[in-house]
């Protein structure tokens, strides 16, 4: 086996091991029926709809096919798989290295791959720390995994790099790209979640019935837990993203002699930038704004894809060479 | 409405007035930061053309060519600057809206901050129980030992001693997060200045330049070149740039590494530097840096009367591959030497394509390997008037088409002639065209921005700034000695802050040795995940 078809095979280990620690939260998610139906000042709000509701959004625990300590069992295995992938993950670009004999970051698949690490990473740290249930792996294996499948689309056989990106500012700029792009993925997911456990509150409080799939959202924490560890992912994200872009400059100011250009990726880059430190602005602007905060973390992440896709793709620009 | 009623003369000071009030409460509006986060997100959406439509400060010939492609809609675009949005009036007026919130954001908290800096810490209510974190301590806790332990621990303290004998040390910390918000916000502020330096006074050139060929730094010698509005062209430095060697080496098909070896020359002195991409050469202040390269032609052109010329030429390349385009021009071609007559289709032109690696197993002409491998010159040949006389601007890499158009110039081989290197082509007059050689050139940048060290400065500046300023919380800590002899400690968030119990638990246990904080209670899950 070559270098590359070895880093081939941790990477779809990776996948495989991804996919499974997915199907293991899920069962914990579904199963580990511990927690009261609401959430504290919901139960206290919707009381009177609790009953007919609870009917509704399951089973009663006993009659589960599996029972809360085999859900958390499962829960367990998942976190074990999540590291098990994690660490193929690592390995696979660590061998990509050995085998280039360069830095792992050289074209938008490797990008992508690094990218998927870092969530993992991030998601791991956060579940260490226990700052997170485990439970919610569930929604951190299922984005990264598609991030994965989607790197898969782009994949580009493990070659020399032009020499315009042979520059260690380059390594610092993409590295820090990476983390700031995999950190936001995670807080990415975390503002979805409030938003939809948001959604599933004011349903409650309003009597309306909760119907698949907004009934998955009873199980997440409380919405203000939720939105508070978006900002804070986003809180240490923002400052490397920052770090990241100037990197960058530093670097096109070595390689084409400007350091700013206006070239597709600049303006993207700037683009999201700007639209995180709106975020940032929009949680202190008072309560409506920050209501709608997470809606712009969420956008701050689509132009961060958008930065990644469709500008390697359709634009071009200098930073094109950089090969798809 | 009474207002304006009122006579003249009376009104004058209320319209002030009124302006006044307007003017204050638009201030207000401007300086808010709901107008700062819908400038930003305007800010974001106004940049989004620059990268749909070509820039003329990137590429201008990208924009010509979008006006060839749509001549209609080109000319209604322009008019809205979308191939100059980031000078535009409408992205200008934008940031500097934005820029203006910024200070009237900035400039009042700088006094607020200074005056927070120096104040006494507000002292605790007086039933401190009301505040987020409360403990009445059991054990002895001594003034001394409270003292020592905040002002080891950088806690800014204010003592309090009430007639009644109550004591009460007020403390804070944590100013650090507004001094670096301050300071980010103004480093914005202060790259922006260094962007506007550079755009004033900075100037560029990009030269192409053969092996073995020098040039020296004025702007007729360069093949493009930009100055900003403040630069007197004719106080450039002066120095001069040879181009002894270029090296590009490959792997697998792919460049690796390109290296110039250039020897400058200035009023002080001169020297040998090795240029490399991501490596500048930096003449007082001036970079000179190497963007590209591309090969050089080497051909030679024997005619009618045997006289020969040889042409150094470069060409452009037109792919990855290297396959460059150009063309050999000989307008001094076929002069009787001895009666010095011309004849009418003189001139001679070859448009012409290098292949680095010509492959001729294949039916295609052009290569995918940009090595020198297996060089050929694919060839056609002109005769004729090349159009060079008429004072219009030529293009040295092109024959131009205008004269072959109006029959001026007349296409000679109607297939393309591939010939390999040594070989010639020979016309029907029996004139040659011999391919001798391929040399390297390289494309040189040289740029002078004295904004750069601007807005570096203010870029460290932003995220020295940064980091405090999201990371640093501001928190207060109360203790109080009561007449009845019992002590109580209480603490105050002013930030988002999930460590507060536990850093005043810590105080509180170093300043009265033997506290026991309390076990955490079951409430304090921020996670959710035990519910
Ligand atoms: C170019 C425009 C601006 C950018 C890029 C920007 C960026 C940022 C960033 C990244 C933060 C987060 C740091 C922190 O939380 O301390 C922040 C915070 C803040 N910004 Fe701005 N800002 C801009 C303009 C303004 C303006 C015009 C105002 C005034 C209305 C303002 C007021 C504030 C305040 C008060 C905070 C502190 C929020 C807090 O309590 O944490 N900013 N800004």
């Amino acid at each position: 086996m070559t270098g590359a078809e070895a880093a081939n095979a941790l990477f779809v280990a990776a996948i495989i091991l991804f996919a499974g620690a997915m199907f293991a939260y899920a069962v914990e998610y579904a199963f580990d029926k511990r927690a009261p139906k609401r959430s504290k000042q919901l139960a206290v709000v919707g009381a009177e709809s609790t009953a007919d509701d609870g009917a509704e959004i399951g089973a009663p625990a006993g009659e589960a096919p599996i029972s809360p300590a085999a859900a958390r069992g499962a829960g367990r295995l998942g976190l074990i798989l999540t590291f098990l992938g994690t660490a193929a993950l690592a390995a696979s670009i660590v061998t990509r290295v050995v085998y280039t004999g360069r830095w792992p970051w050289g074209n938008m698949f490797e990008y992508t791959v690094g990218v998927a690490l870092a969530g993992m990473i991030t998601w791991l740290v956060l579940v260490s720390k226990g700052s997170v249930p485990r439970r919610l792996g569930l929604f951190a294996t299922f984005a990264v995994t598609m991030v994965l499948g989607t790197s898969v689309r782009v994949y580009t056989e493990a070659g020399p790099l032009v020499p315009a990106l042979d520059s260690y500012w380059i390594v610092i700029h993409v590295t820090a790209a990476i983390a700031a792009s995999g950190i936001l993925l995670i807080g990415c997911v975390f503002a979805i979640l409030h938003l939809v456990k948001r959604r599933f509150d004011r349903q409650v409080s309003d009597g309306k019935p909760i119907r698949f799939p907004l009934d998955v959202a009873e199980r997440l924490p409380d919405a203000t837990a939720l939105e508070r560890l978006t900002f804070k992912i986003h809180v240490f994200a923002f400052p490397l993203l920052t770090f990241g872009i100037f990197a960058g400059a530093v670097w096109a100011d070595l390689a084409w002699g400007r350091y700013w250009n206006w070239d597709p990726k600049e303006v993207w880059a700037f683009i999201a930038w700007v639209v995180y430190a709106a975020y940032l602005h929009a949680r202190v602007s008072g309560r409506s704004a920050k209501a709608n905060a997470p809606w712009i973390a969420i956008l701050g992440y689509a132009v961060m894809l958008f930065n990644l896709t469709a500008v390697n793709l359709v634009f071009g620009g200098l930073h094109s060479y950089a090969g798809v | 409405m009474t207002a304006t009623l009122a006579p003249p003369p009376r009104s004058k000071p209320k319209a002030a007035n009124r302006f006044r009030a307007f003017a204050r409460r638009w201030w207000h509006q401007l300086t808010s930061m709901r107008t700062a986060l819908l400038l930003l997100l305007a800010l974001a959406l106004a940049a989004i053309p620059g990268s749909t439509f070509p820039q003329r400060t990137i590429s201008a010939v990208d924009v010509a060519n979008y006006y060839d492609e749509h001549p209609d809609l080109a000319p209604w675009l322009d008019r809205l600057w979308a191939f100059d949005v980031y000078t535009s009036p409408w992205f200008s007026a934008i940031y500097l809206l934005l820029m203006i919130s910024l200070a009237g954001c900035i400039v009042p908290r700088l006094g607020v901050h200074w005056k927070a800096l120096r104040a006494k810490v507000p002292d605790a209510p007086k039933r401190m129980s009301i505040l987020p974190y409360h403990r009445v301590v059991a054990v002895e806790a001594n003034q001394s030992m409270a003292r020592a332990v905040l002002k080891q621990r950088r806690w800014r303290t204010t003592v309090r001693e009430a007639e009644d004998g109550t004591v009460t040390f007020a403390a804070e910390k944590g100013h650090l997060r507004e001094t670096g918000n301050l300071l980010f916000h103004t480093s914005i502020i202060f790259m922006l200045v260094g962007v506007a330096v550079g755009s004033l006074m900075s100037w560029y050139g990009n030269r192409i330049l053969s092996e073995d060929k020098a040039y020296c730094n004025n702007l007729q010698q360069y093949d493009e070149y930009g100055l900003g509005a403040w630069v007197d062209e004719t106080s450039l430095p002066r120095f001069c740039l040879t181009l002894n060697d270029f090296d590009a080496q490959f792997t697998n098909g792919g460049p690796t590494a390109y290296d110039a070896d250039v020897a400058y020359e200035t009023a002080d002195g001169s020297g040998d530097y090795g240029l490399e991409v991501n490596h500048p050469l930096n003449i007082d202040g001036t970079n000179v840096f190497l963007i590209g390269h591309g090969y050089t032609a080497v051909v030679t052109y024997t005619d009618r009367y045997g006289q020969t010329q040889t042409l150094h030429q470069e060409l452009l390349a037109m792919d990855a591959a290297m396959n460059s385009e150009g063309a050999f021009k000989f307008p001094d071609a076929n002069v009787d030497p001895e009666t010095g007559r011309v004849d009418a289709d003189a001139e001679v032109g070859f448009d012409a394509i290098l292949v680095p690696t010509y492959d001729d197993a294949t039916a295609m002409l052009l290569g995918t390997d940009p090595e020198l491998n297996n060089p050929v010159l694919a060839l056609t040949a002109y005769t004729g008037d090349l159009g060079l006389a008429d004072g219009q601007p030529e293009s040295v890499y092109a024959i131009n088409e205008a004269q072959v158009a109006s029959g001026n110039l007349e296409r000679v081989n109607d297939q393309v002639e591939v010939i390999g290197l040594g070989d010639a082509m020979t016309l029907p007059d029996g004139t040659t065209l011999t391919f001798d050689g391929v040399e390297q050139y390289a494309v040189l940048q040289v740029r002078h921005d004295p904004g750069r060290p601007v807005v570096l400065a203010g870029a460290i500046l932003l995220l020295g700034g940064l980091l405090p300023a999201l990371a640093v919380r501001r928190r207060r800590f109360w203790i109080r000695w009561n007449p009845d002899g019992t002590v109580e400690t209480a603490g105050l968030n002013r930030n988002d802050y999930d460590g507060l119990d536990e850093e005043c638990d810590e105080l509180t246990a170093a300043i009265a040795p033997g506290y026991e904080p309390p076990p955490a209670s079951d409430s304090d899950d921020p996670t959710g995940s035990q519910q």
